[in-house]
């Protein structure tokens, strides 16, 4: 009698529990879901024309911010797309065994993808502003961020090369094909789908990256940048500027913007992974 | 004239294959280079200030005090707490994801946590600083104050909840269905083999997510200078002003030169250190997960 009641309430505690971990789900989701509705509720109403194009004068404006963040995209992305590509190339074409340099190789992106952004901005702000005494500048900051997206795009890319069946290679190679032609023609264009995606969450990335740009850009809010060496300021610097500095209402609408752009980039590279996902790639 | 051709495609490929090396030692190179940087400036300085004037109480930089314990502090209480959360929160949802809500549901809402993961931490922060904080400031607060260590760490629980959640469904997702259905099969209930079975089995993988949110938590800098004040004190209560190593760094960044500029690398050389750990910690995590299957 005693045993069946110590097994019947064991039921009841792992029940409680599954109830629990259903209420934790439920949590989870309102939380996430706050997050976005109670931005865009405090947000939405303040984007404005002068909000987005305006000059900044009287009233607070976030073209430098988006013009920073093109020349972030455009100076981080042409620096870590053509070296990560290169690197994720000779980790999975160019290496067969477990050599000690491949894995110093790989402890070293892995290290790379887990250092905190702030140390990366520290690093970026001894460099350009302390080293090379070239003061606070988008290029500083873009070279920096460089750096940190390349473990996503060495990541990634590895992924969609070693996605490529291996019969293509040897098909080419039988062809009496080259290494350089193998690569070039057959795996590069078989996997550039999957390659795009890499190099589009890497744009993600850097849009959502402040603390970095917080040491290296100098978050010059107020003025459109004149080119690569000039200060300037991001989108996601900008929220933090604008929240820090008393304008939570214009902080949330650059959140707004900000959210709406990195969600659809995220979007489009979930989409493009499934459309020519591995699966696809198999049965071709 | 084949020949000639044949040395042309095999000098090309040498040369490829030197470029593509090159890529792929720029990540030791640069991470090297950022070592190098950080130490250089960061070592003669906690040196110069001695250890126990830099690892000390008090940060006074006028009077040449550089003491980061209370942001060493800080930073730890506001790790602890916001891992506490996010983990019992977002393991219990991953638990519920694998096996107990509708099986039809789980894509859609892994797809949106899936997206929210890619959300920017100045997102968080600014969520923490236009609800969070006014919030705790008029309703929780014992003092009237809304900033601190419980608002930056329910904060952070948020943005590390969909790291938890991912990597532990994963883990639980990896587990053989034989252990849950030779659960079924010896009698126990349905909750029963998840918890007592499933859940041991991925520990290794749920372990991983823990030292990873620990990681994001610890190295988090934006969501967490919007909500925590700044002021350089001894962390005493849940809603009082304090400062994390990482805010200690963001904050002073912009507007400090010299030696208090220098504090700053230093800090940076603490915090990297203890996310160094960390990472090594989770390799051997990893690679324990890997092994068992």
């Amino acid at each position: 009698m005693g045993k069946d009641n110590a097994h019947k309430r064991e039921i009841l505690i792992y029940a409680a529990c599954k109830f629990a971990s259903l209420a934790a789900l439920f949590i989870c989701i309102i939380a996430l879901v706050a997050v976005i509705a109670f931005v865009a509720i405090r947000g939405l109403p303040y984007i404005s024309m002068q909000l987005i194009f305006g000059d900044y004068g009287k009233y607070p404006s976030i073209k430098p911010a988006l013009l920073g963040t093109l020349y972030l995209i455009a100076i981080s992305v042409s620096i870590a797309a053509p070296i990560g590509i290169g690197s994720a190339i000779f980790l999975t074409e160019y290496t067969k065994s477990n050599s000690r340099l491949v894995k110093s190789i790989r402890i070293a992106v892995e290290t790379l993808a887990g250092i905190p952004s702030i140390v990366y901005g520290i690093f970026g702000y001894l460099v350009f502003v302390v080293a090379l005494k070239y003061r606070y500048s988008l290029i500083g900051g873009g070279i920096t961020l460089s750096i940190m997206i390349l473990p996503v795009i060495v990541r990634s890319t590895e992924e969609s090369l070693l996605s490529v069946p291996r019969s293509l290679r040897e098909g080419s190679f039988a062809l009496g094909s080259s290494m350089v032609r193998t690569i070039f023609s057959v795996v590069l264009p078989c996997a550039a789908s999957g390659i795009v995606t890499s190099l589009i969450l890497a744009i993600g990335r850097v849009m959502s990256e402040s603390a970095v740009l917080i040491l290296t850009i100098g978050m010059v809010v107020n003025k459109v940048p004149k080119g690569f060496s000039s200060p300037g300021t991001s989108l996601a610097l900008d929220v933090y500027y604008f929240g820090s500095h008393g304008y939570p209402n214009e902080a949330a609408a650059t959140g707004v913007v900000l959210l709406v752009l990195v969600v659809t980039i995220n979007i489009i590279a979930t989409v493009l992974g499934k459309k020519y996902g591995k699966g696809d790639l198999a049965n071709e | 004239m084949t020949g000639k051709a044949y040395q042309y495609i095999k000098a090309r490929d040498a040369v490829m294959r030197g470029i593509f090396l090159f890529c792929a030692a720029f990540s030791i190179l640069a991470l090297s280079c950022i070592c190098v940087f950080l130490f250089a400036n960061g070592l003669p300085f906690i040196a110069k200030t001695g250890i126990s004037n830099f690892f000390g109480r008090k940060w006074h930089l006028s009077s040449g005090a550089y003491g980061i314990l209370s942001m060493i502090a800080a930073s730890f209480y506001v790790t602890a707490l916001s891992t506490a959360i996010g983990v019992v929160i977002g393991l219990l949802t991953a638990i519920s994801l694998y096996k107990f809500c509708p099986q039809k549901a789980v894509g859609p809402i892994r797809q949106m946590i899936n997206l929210l993961a890619g959300i920017p931490s100045v997102i968080y922060g600014l969520f923490g600083l236009i609800v969070i904080v006014p919030y705790l400031r008029d309703h929780v607060s014992p003092n009237g104050i809304g900033y601190g260590i419980l608002s930056a760490s329910l904060v952070l629980a948020v943005m590390v909840l969909p790291t938890i959640v991912s990597v532990s469904l994963d883990s639980l997702n990896a587990v053989p269905g034989s252990y849950y259905e030779g659960a079924l099969a010896l009698g126990a209930t349905k909750e029963q083999s998840v918890f007592k079975v499933m859940l041991p089995a991925a520990k290794s993988g749920v372990l991983a997510a823990v030292v990873l949110s620990i990681g994001r938590a610890l190295g988090e800098t934006m969501a967490v200078i919007m909500v925590i004040g700044g002021s350089p004190v001894m962390p005493k209560s849940l809603f009082q002003s304090v400062r994390t190593l990482t805010a200690n760094i963001a904050m002073g960044a912009t507007e400090l030169s010299g030696d208090a500029a220098t504090a700053l690398v230093a800090t940076g050389v603490v915090l990297f250190f203890f996310t160094m750990l960390l990472n090594i910690s989770f390799s051997l995590l990893k690679g324990e997960a890997n092994g068992e299957r």
